[in-house]
């Protein structure tokens, strides 16, 4: 099989070789990729929508098609993860836990049908069977961490009309702040803070967001996700009026990504079970 | 005088064998998301700032944190 | 054909090409299905090496406009931003498959206990 494979890739791979000298020069301000559709985007964009970054534009708003059925993507493999793995079933470790008594630091091993201590209780915690991440030193910098963390990431969704970032950058970057937090304390703290349901709804609130701009737009007498006719309803004129719709989808593209990373997270770290994991 | 851009091609080459070779899948996860750190440096050089701040985000960070959690949940063997 | 010009103008396209058939053997031969997706993962990254490479233009700045050129644009003077846009959002998708990817080895795993492919192979005959 091996050697089989490596025939394989060897003579797809010299065909590409040979006909590599059809491909433009590395650099070349007159290749085939730069000279048809993009120079329209590039002349126009600002005078289209008083935008400066290019990329957030033609993201946003000349193919915002492609951006609204890709935030569905990410949507469906939120849900392909929910479905494939969610059970409540305990796992292989039966159905031992585990607490640690906080003013000792003594860990307590109850067996299974024993009592078990208080959900809210303050001398009791409950700890992971296979991984215990008490660290003061890196809880402590982890929550000092995040809400900075959190701030700058609203700051790239914002000030991505000026700047590079945006949409899908703001929100993996959110989504990462609470998958650190489920990292450095556990999974059960995390999901005291964003629980699953509120993963699936945020993920289909922000493509609610992105498709009912599209359908206000066609409710009001033009093309799907054609922004322009928003302009009496954000008080501005046509062009001011597509640079606020790009803010508008991106922010619903922000919670759909960072819901989605976040819901997958769960269930890929506790193996469907959202009890404990990494 | 090198262009920086040849420097980091080799690495990410010698990244992408060291994670396929690697015995130990927790090693190759690791590597993978150094992989993609250096993907991120490429395209920073070929001036896609906006790819590049996007794969430094998912590639690097989420991409990684989700191969780590996988190979915890299952298991670190591997026969090749 | 001059060689050498030939071959460093276009040293990116050869190092797309070997990433490519690198994650393209990967995901063949082998037979783990962590493997089989880091393969997958070098594959995807070499496509968007490839179009980024696409994209540059010598002499030309970033795709943000410029304070100075908001009278008359010249393309000439900057990045081409769309397969800037077409990666960015093939980066998102390519971690969205990912996750969809690793659930499912996950999966193989909890009901054959290995992720092996032999080893899968062969108890699913023997049942």
């Amino acid at each position: 099989m091996k050697k089989l494979a490596l025939i394989l890739c060897l003579f797809a791979g010299g065909l590409l070789l040979m006909n590599a000298h059809y491909l433009p020069m590395w650099g070349d301000p007159a290749s085939p990729a730069s000279t048809h559709v993009s120079p329209y985007f590039i002349e126009n964009a600002y005078e289209h929508t008083k935008t400066p970054n290019m990329v957030a534009v033609v993201l946003a708003d000349y193919r915002s098609y492609d951006t609204m059925f890709e935030a569905a993507v990410v949507l469906a493999a939120g849900f392909a993860c929910f479905f494939l793995l969610r059970s409540r079933a305990r796992g292989k470790k039966g159905g031992h836990h585990y607490y640690r008594h906080i003013p000792t630091g003594v860990t307590i091993k109850i067996e299974e049908g024993g009592k078990l201590p208080a959900e809210n209780s303050k001398v009791f915690r409950s700890i992971d069977a296979l991984w215990t991440p008490y660290d003061p030193i890196i809880q402590t910098t982890c929550r000092c961490l995040i809400p900075f963390l959190q701030i700058y990431s609203l700051y790239v969704l914002a000030h991505g009309h000026y700047s590079p970032g945006g949409g899908f950058q703001a929100g993996v970057v959110l989504g990462a702040t609470i998958i650190l937090l489920a990292i450095s304390h556990n999974l059960k703290t995390s999901l005291k803070r964003m629980s699953e349901r509120t993963a699936a709804l945020w993920s289909i609130i922000g493509v609610f967001i992105f498709a009912g701009t599209g359908l206000l737009c066609l409710l009001l007498g033009m093309d799907y996700l054609n922004y322009e006719v928003l302009a009496p309803l954000l008080l501005s004129d046509e062009a001011m009026a597509r640079s606020h719709s790009i803010l508008i989808v991106e922010v619903g593209v922000t919670m759909a990504v960072m819901a989605v990373m976040v819901w997958i997270y769960y269930n890929l770290s506790s193996a469907g079970q959202q009890d404990e994991g990494l | 005088m090198i262009p920086v851009d040849i420097i980091v091609l080799t690495l990410i080459i010698i990244c992408a064998l060291g994670a396929l070779a690697a015995k130990d899948l927790m090693v190759a996860a690791i590597v993978i998301g150094a992989y993609s750190f250096l993907i991120c440096l490429l395209l920073a050089v070929m001036g896609a700032v906006d790819v590049a701040f996007t794969e430094a985000t998912v590639g690097a960070g989420v991409s990684t944190v989700f191969f780590v959690a996988t190979v915890f949940q299952t298991t670190r063997r591997t026969k090749d | 054909m001059d060689a050498i010009p030939y071959f460093i103008g276009k040293y990116n396209y050869w190092g797309c090409i070997f990433l490519f058939f690198l994650g393209m053997y990967a995901m063949i031969s082998k037979t783990n299905l962590i493997k089989k997706i880091i393969g997958l993962n070098i594959f995807q990254t070499s496509i968007i090496l490839f179009f980024i490479s696409a994209s540059f233009k010598h002499d030309a700045t970033l795709p943000i406009l410029m304070e100075e050129h908001k009278g008359a644009i010249d393309p000439v003077m900057y990045l081409n931003p769309l397969p800037h846009v077409l990666m960015l959002t093939a980066i998102v998708v390519a971690v969205a498959t990912l996750g969809v990817a690793l659930t499912l080895a996950l999966k193989v795993y909890r009901i054959y206990g290995t992720l092996e492919e032999d080893e899968i192979n062969h108890a699913i005959q023997s049942h």
